[in-house]
């Protein structure tokens, strides 16, 4: 949205260039330089109209919630939800003390430590079970149950077992995220083109080079779609559970405000957090680009 | 001259269950016989078709020969030596070109060239990637080397695939149905730049069709085969005058007349497997034509189309 928005000024400056620099130069040179300029300048156009228009909804949402409070809610409720530059302020100021920083450092160093654990076992035990028919079956029955055993509902028990240390938001950070990222990769493992690996067998592979050439590329895609569920679910539940109890965090953030009566501040964390998940989510998403050209492209090309 | 490869009076059969939505009397799994005691010998640098009305055993027969299911009963011989698996003797190229969407054209070529070669040693990336735009030029690709399966047409596939297939050098070049999905115009590019292939390397080649004038343009000899179960019809020794590419064989005397007896041979047959209403074994084990009273033996499955 910003570089769209930034796109803008550039461009019309351009205009105001070219003339300037063609004064000396034939004349033939310059037309064409102005049209080459008028071309970038209707792509430039082009480009920012479909940047507004994309961000027309989140500039309608931000006015609201500026002038909403403040023209359509009632005082009382004004003081619950305060309008955007009073959320903004109390940002600043959080950003200039460093709480905000210390928070999500924090949040940062759960969510990702986490993550790391749960992606680490759930592809290399995705991969295990996937391959193994008999552990399939076996395991299936039980991962089916804890998958469907929401995460939150089982974290007075990591509470109760690890204290309301780091190691239990960790551990439910790992337990939210591995879900996903097994199931995917079973999945992607399991939906491999039968006809790949006939031909792969007939070019006499043997299973390890088969599994190592064929399988996992063509699973890729599928396993980082799983990741990328991960990255979600991890953020969701940890807010979740620093909330519950911690001593730092964006969750605590966000519920140390609410309950001293900082709303601005409350609104900052909440704000904190959308960002995280979205900066979360566009990484992943780009990896996930990047592992999966081939694929993307089949769908693109024909 | 020598026998390349030998079939043996082999049988293959499934175990098929029958498709849902079949009678609930209907849940045993039955026996089906695709190939019935086949025996065939192809020399060594032939160029052999096989031809059949679906659900002959065309594909169970060229698997087979590739060691990827072996026979119920009877022998498969490569070189005098029983197939017991895939190998580097042979190659096959799939109607759906199997290429690995992840490799380049290059890198699909040298995979088979990524383990031990015959003499033991591996080659490098180098090597590898050489040895790939060689068979890439052979195949009338040359300067593809870095296009991606899905950034060439069906035609430039199918060339890839077979320069995959011909690249670690096996004796024997298993077609299934290869031109089958192509436009018209690019199978008889295609089925000339293969006869030129063959020429220039001197490969056996069992090549699986469905159309007759591919299989009498394309082989030296013509194997047909009989309706489900698949049995050896009768093989038809095609004589006609190189086929260079140069003049419309399609239309010489000798080509029609063979044709024609191809044609008749295969009519019976094509018209025996539709009233048996048989298609392909589906690859979850259901094969949505067999009902379970008809399976298994030629006979009955004749009664009930009669019935």
């Amino acid at each position: 949205m910003t570089t769209t928005l930034a796109q803008q000024p550039a461009a019309s400056a351009a205009p105001n260039q070219a003339p300037v620099v063609g004064h000396s130069i034939p004349a033939e040179k310059e037309r064409r330089s102005t049209t080459a300029t008028l071309a970038f300048l209707r792509a430039a156009a082009a480009r920012a109209g479909s940047g507004l228009w994309k961000a027309a909804g989140i500039l309608a949402f931000l006015a609201l919630w500026e002038l909403g409070p403040t023209y359509l809610a009632s005082p009382s409720t004004r003081v619950f939800l305060p309008p955007l530059h009073e959320v903004l302020a109390a940002w600043g100021k959080l950003f200039e003390s460093g709480t905000i920083q210390g928070h999500l450092a924090a949040s940062l160093t759960r969510s990702v430590t986490g993550f790391g654990a749960a992606l680490v076992a759930g592809v290399s035990l995705g991969l295990l079970i996937a391959w193994y028919g008999r552990l399939n079956s076996v395991l299936n029955p039980l991962l089916e149950l804890f998958r469907n055993t929401a995460a939150l509902a089982l974290l007075p028990v990591f509470t109760l077992l690890l204290g309301i240390g780091e190691e239990s938001k960790i551990s439910i950070v790992a337990y939210a995220a591995f879900f996903p990222v097994l199931l995917n990769t079973i999945a992607g493992v399991k939906t491999v083109d039968p006809l790949l690996i006939r031909a792969a067998k007939s070019l006499g592979l043997s299973s390890l080079a088969l599994f190592r050439k064929v399988i996992l590329p063509s699973a890729v895609p599928t396993i980082f779609t799983g990741i990328r569920m991960a990255g979600t679910a991890s953020i969701l539940v940890l807010i979740a559970a620093e909330m519950v109890g911690a001593k730092a965090g964006l969750g605590y953030l966000i519920v140390n405000a609410q309950s001293s009566f900082l709303i601005p501040d409350m609104y900052a964390g909440i704000l904190t957090v959308s960002l995280l998940g979205l900066a979360v989510n566009f990484l992943l998403v780009a990896l996930e680009r990047h592992f999966s050209r081939w694929r993307t492209a089949v769908g693109a090309g024909s | 001259m020598t026998a390349k490869i030998s079939l043996r009076s082999v049988t293959r059969q499934f175990v098929v269950r029958p498709a849902r939505g079949s009678k609930a009397s209907a849940k045993e799994p039955t026996t089906l016989t695709a190939l019935h005691s086949l025996s065939l010998d192809v020399r060594d640098g032939e160029f052999l078709t096989l031809v059949g009305p679906s659900g002959s055993g065309k594909t169970t027969l060229l698997d087979l020969l590739a060691g990827l299911s072996t026979p119920t009963s009877g022998e498969v011989l490569v070189d005098g030596r029983p197939v017991t698996g895939p190998g580097k003797d042979r190659a096959v190229v799939f109607q759906q070109y199997a290429l690995f969407p992840w490799r380049t054209a290059s890198a699909n070529v040298s995979i088979g060239l990524e383990g031990k070669g015959p003499d033991g040693r591996k080659l490098n990336r180098r090597e590898r990637a050489a040895k790939a735009s060689e068979y890439l030029k052979l195949v009338g690709l040359a300067g593809f080397e870095d296009r991606f399966p899905h950034e060439l047409s069906g035609g430039m596939k199918q060339r890839v695939a077979i320069a995959r297939s011909l690249a670690y050098e096996p004796d024997v070049l298993l077609m299934d149905e290869p031109f089958a999905a192509l436009d018209a115009q690019t199978r008889e590019q295609l089925q000339d730049e293969l006869l030129r292939i063959w020429r220039a390397t001197g490969k056996t080649i069992v090549f699986i069709t469905h159309g007759i004038d591919e299989a009498v343009y394309l082989g030296q000899r013509v194997a047909v085969l009989s309706a489900r179960p698949g049995r050896l019809k009768e093989i038809v020794d095609v004589d006609i005058p190189d086929r260079d590419g140069e003049d419309d064989i399609r239309s010489h005397p000798a080509f029609v007349e063979q044709r024609h007896k191809v044609w008749t041979l295969l009519h019976d047959e094509v018209r025996l497997a539709q009233d048996a209403g048989h298609r392909k074994i589906l690859p979850d084990g259901t094969a949505p034509d067999e009902a379970p009273a008809a399976a298994g033996t030629h006979e009955s499955t004749l009664e009930r189309s009669a019935a």
